[in-house]
């Protein structure tokens, strides 16, 4: 977890989400706490409707209009909720930075990446064009985009997905921000891309220090990239540990669950442990731990009450939230086998 | 050992489409579009084929071509023991009831105005017409439990189902005429996690029960290798390597399959960040304007001169595994 001598580049505190729809108002995130030092990557891990893009949304202010964020963003000790337009603008694309899954309807077709990059550097670093430009060609290089004098004047549509999404993480660090928020950035990639993007950021990351919050549904992408992983189920935090942890020693059924149920390349073929049931609907959680109507483990009480956040033990950095104790799932789970 | 005789065989399988340039002058011939070129494989009964390979490999035109949904510009389609010629329309319906597909969007490939009762019967409708409502009804719910779903769900709607619910009603739409071989065209991609492994269990569990052949096509290696017996892998609509699972991953015979395998990610961080990445330089060249002589050499680290110009062919390396590399031939001996 972050280290205690370098202060956080950002710190969540119970950040929520609620968004007011005509079914009545739907809780999509429910306190969600961490913070990134300098150069960390945290992994945001989940599946559809856990809450995990929503939480980046709130944290740059982007809710959809029905949506309304509580709880505190800091960065720097500055609290980003509820900023005016005018000073969140001039923090995103600049101190922080994001990329999305989809390059190509995140970059704007009708413009060439020249005119969309040099933009960024004009608004937030007051430079000239001609200077912009220059700037501007250097991170196509950083990035790896042969050929980047020429290609600089090209539209987005003239790339590939790959070279698209490298696009975008050249505009996205141009400012050289202090941290980049990647929701699924290589989701829409094929595996040699995504291998690529991912070595990328890392390289990325050792060279300029910029923390990392790396929103995704593969775990071998956090594995390789992230040092804390934040488990998301049903808008809740579910598990929040090292990588190291999350994948040797998971701590939660939901953890164990998706591991289990991951085919790998390196191990031998036997039936997937698969989770029983459907994804969450985010209309009707029970009132208790929204995993529990899936869960192999559930008691009575995890059905009427949310089982707190809670150190695994006490003083212990990893955060798990479930009544039953680790030892109790491990012997349950020695009986099944 | 004795091998039974293929259930389905593709031999030199070929599609191209014509590809016209809107801005090109209109007496300028139009390019050829090579989706599959030349790919040939085997199924045999019960037996679980993989086709793995990135997007724009050709998978899913393979996929469809095996049952003529595109027509085949050359090559042939063999199906227990007979050729089925692209016009002979009676013999592909025929082949049809055997051969069924279920399709990577669960909720696209469902018709939104028909009830899951009429989605699942359509097929008895149309191949056993002489089936009366009760039967089919009778049929449907079968099917229907047996890929999870209740007797309760037969009047429901396909948006009243989440995406995982989806693909067992495509499954049981593919079931339900007790078809010898099930086609499946990225079957899980759409679905989490937690999801994938429900549907990938079923699919092996049916398999194990009705004997059934997979063609399982996939671009997530992992799946495929965990599901198959044997791995195509496709790279520009030609096959480099075919293998069984276990080999394929224990001893790659191509560099790309090298390639591809050290590019997967694997859900642990001590092997991961220990991993020395084969990263591959660039993206996958046009279909329009494959590279000549080996289609992979553009990309492929360990390429000689020689490779640009002789198109290597599918040889065998040892028992297990077959590669079209010209050095990985040679390295057999």
């Amino acid at each position: 977890m972050s280290d205690v001598t370098t202060t956080p580049v950002l710190r969540v505190r119970d950040l929520s989400v609620r968004f007011a729809t005509g079914d009545g108002p739907v809780y999509a995130v429910n306190d969600v706490s961490f913070e990134l030092g300098r150069g960390q990557t945290l992994g945001i891990v989940g599946e559809s409707g856990s809450g995990k893009s929503q939480t980046m949304l709130a944290m740059m202010g982007l809710l959809a209009r029905n949506g309304t964020a509580t709880g505190q963003v800091l960065h720097h000790g500055r609290n980003l909720l509820g900023l005016p337009q005018t000073e969140l603008n001039a923090v995103r694309g600049d101190r922080i930075a994001m990329i999305f899954q989809d390059p190509m309807t995140s970059l704007n077709p009708y413009l060439t990446v020249e005119r969309q990059m040099t933009e960024v550097l004009e608004l937030h670093r007051a430079l000239s064009r001609r200077e912009a430009r220059v700037r501007a060609i250097q991170a196509l290089d950083a990035v790896r985009i042969p050929d980047a004098k020429r290609r600089i004047a090209f539209y987005p549509h003239e790339f590939s997905g790959g070279m698209r999404q490298r696009v975008m993480i050249a505009m996205a660090l141009l400012c050289e921000p202090e941290l980049l928020i990647a929701d699924e950035p290589t989701t829409a990639l094929d595996a040699t891309v995504q291998a690529q993007i991912v070595q990328l950021l890392r390289e990325l990351q050792r060279e300029h220090g910029t923390a990392i919050v790396m929103i995704t549904h593969d775990l071998g992408v956090v594995a390789g990239l992230c040092d804390d992983v934040l488990v998301m189920y049903g808008g809740r935090v579910m598990e929040h540990a090292s990588a190291e942890d999350v994948f040797h020693r998971p701590s939660h059924p939901y953890t164990r669950g998706l591991l289990a149920a991951l085919p790998r390349l390196d191990a031998a073929a036997g039936a997937l442990r698969s989770i029983p049931g459907n994804p969450p609907n985010m209309n009707e959680l029970p009132p208790g731990c929204p995993f529990s109507a899936r869960c192999g483990f559930v008691q009575d009480r995890c059905v009427t009450t949310m089982p707190p956040l809670q150190p695994l033990a006490p003083g212990a950095p990893a955060l798990r939230a479930c009544h039953r104790a680790v030892a109790d799932l491990d012997a349950l789970e020695a009986g099944h086998a | 050992m004795h091998e039974p005789p293929p259930l389905l065989s593709v031999r030199d399988l070929k599609v191209h489409f014509k590809v016209r340039d809107r801005k090109a002058w209109p007496w300028t011939p139009a390019a050829t579009l090579k989706a599959v070129d030349g790919v040939s494989f085997d199924l045999r009964a019960g037996e679980t084929l993989g086709i793995v390979g990135e997007s724009g490999c050709g998978k899913s035109t393979l996929a469809r071509a095996c049952l003529n949904l595109i027509p085949a510009s050359g090559g042939e389609v063999v199906w227990q023991g007979r050729t089925l010629r692209p016009d002979d329309h009676a013999a592909w319906l025929a082949a049809r009831r055997d051969i069924q597909i279920i399709f990577q969007d669960p909720l696209a490939s469902l018709d939104p105005r028909m009830t899951v009762a009429r989605i699942i019967g359509e097929p008895l409708r149309i191949h056993r017409p002489e089936l009366g409502d009760d039967a089919v009804n009778a049929k449907v719910q079968a099917v229907m439990a047996e890929v999870g779903l209740t007797p309760q769900q037969i009047n429901r709607y396909p948006h009243e189902f989440s995406g995982g619910q989806c693909q067992r009603i495509g499954i049981a739409r593919a079931l339900v005429l007790e078809p010898k071989v099930i086609i499946c065209d990225e079957p899980v991609s759409a679905l989490d996690v937690s999801i994938r492994a429900q549907i990938v269990n079923l699919l092996q569990e049916l398999q194990r029960r009705k004997g059934l052949a997979l063609i399982f096509i996939a671009h997530d290696l992992a799946v495929v290798k965990h599901i198959s017996d044997r791995v195509l892998v496709l790279y520009l609509g030609q096959a480099m390597e075919v293998a069984r699972g276990d080999a394929l991953y224990a001893r790659p015979g191509h560099p790309y399959t090298e390639a591809l395998l050290s590019a997967i990610p694997i859900p642990d961080p001590r092997i991961e960040r220990g991993k020395v990445l084969q990263l591959l330089s660039g993206d996958m060249p046009s279909p329009m304007a494959p590279p000549s002589g080996c289609v992979f050499r553009t990309r492929c680290p360990k390429a000689v001169a020689r490779c640009a110009q002789e198109k290597p062919a599918l040889r065998a390396l040892d028992g297990q595994t077959s590669a079209a590399c010209l050095l990985a031939a040679e390295r057999a001996g």
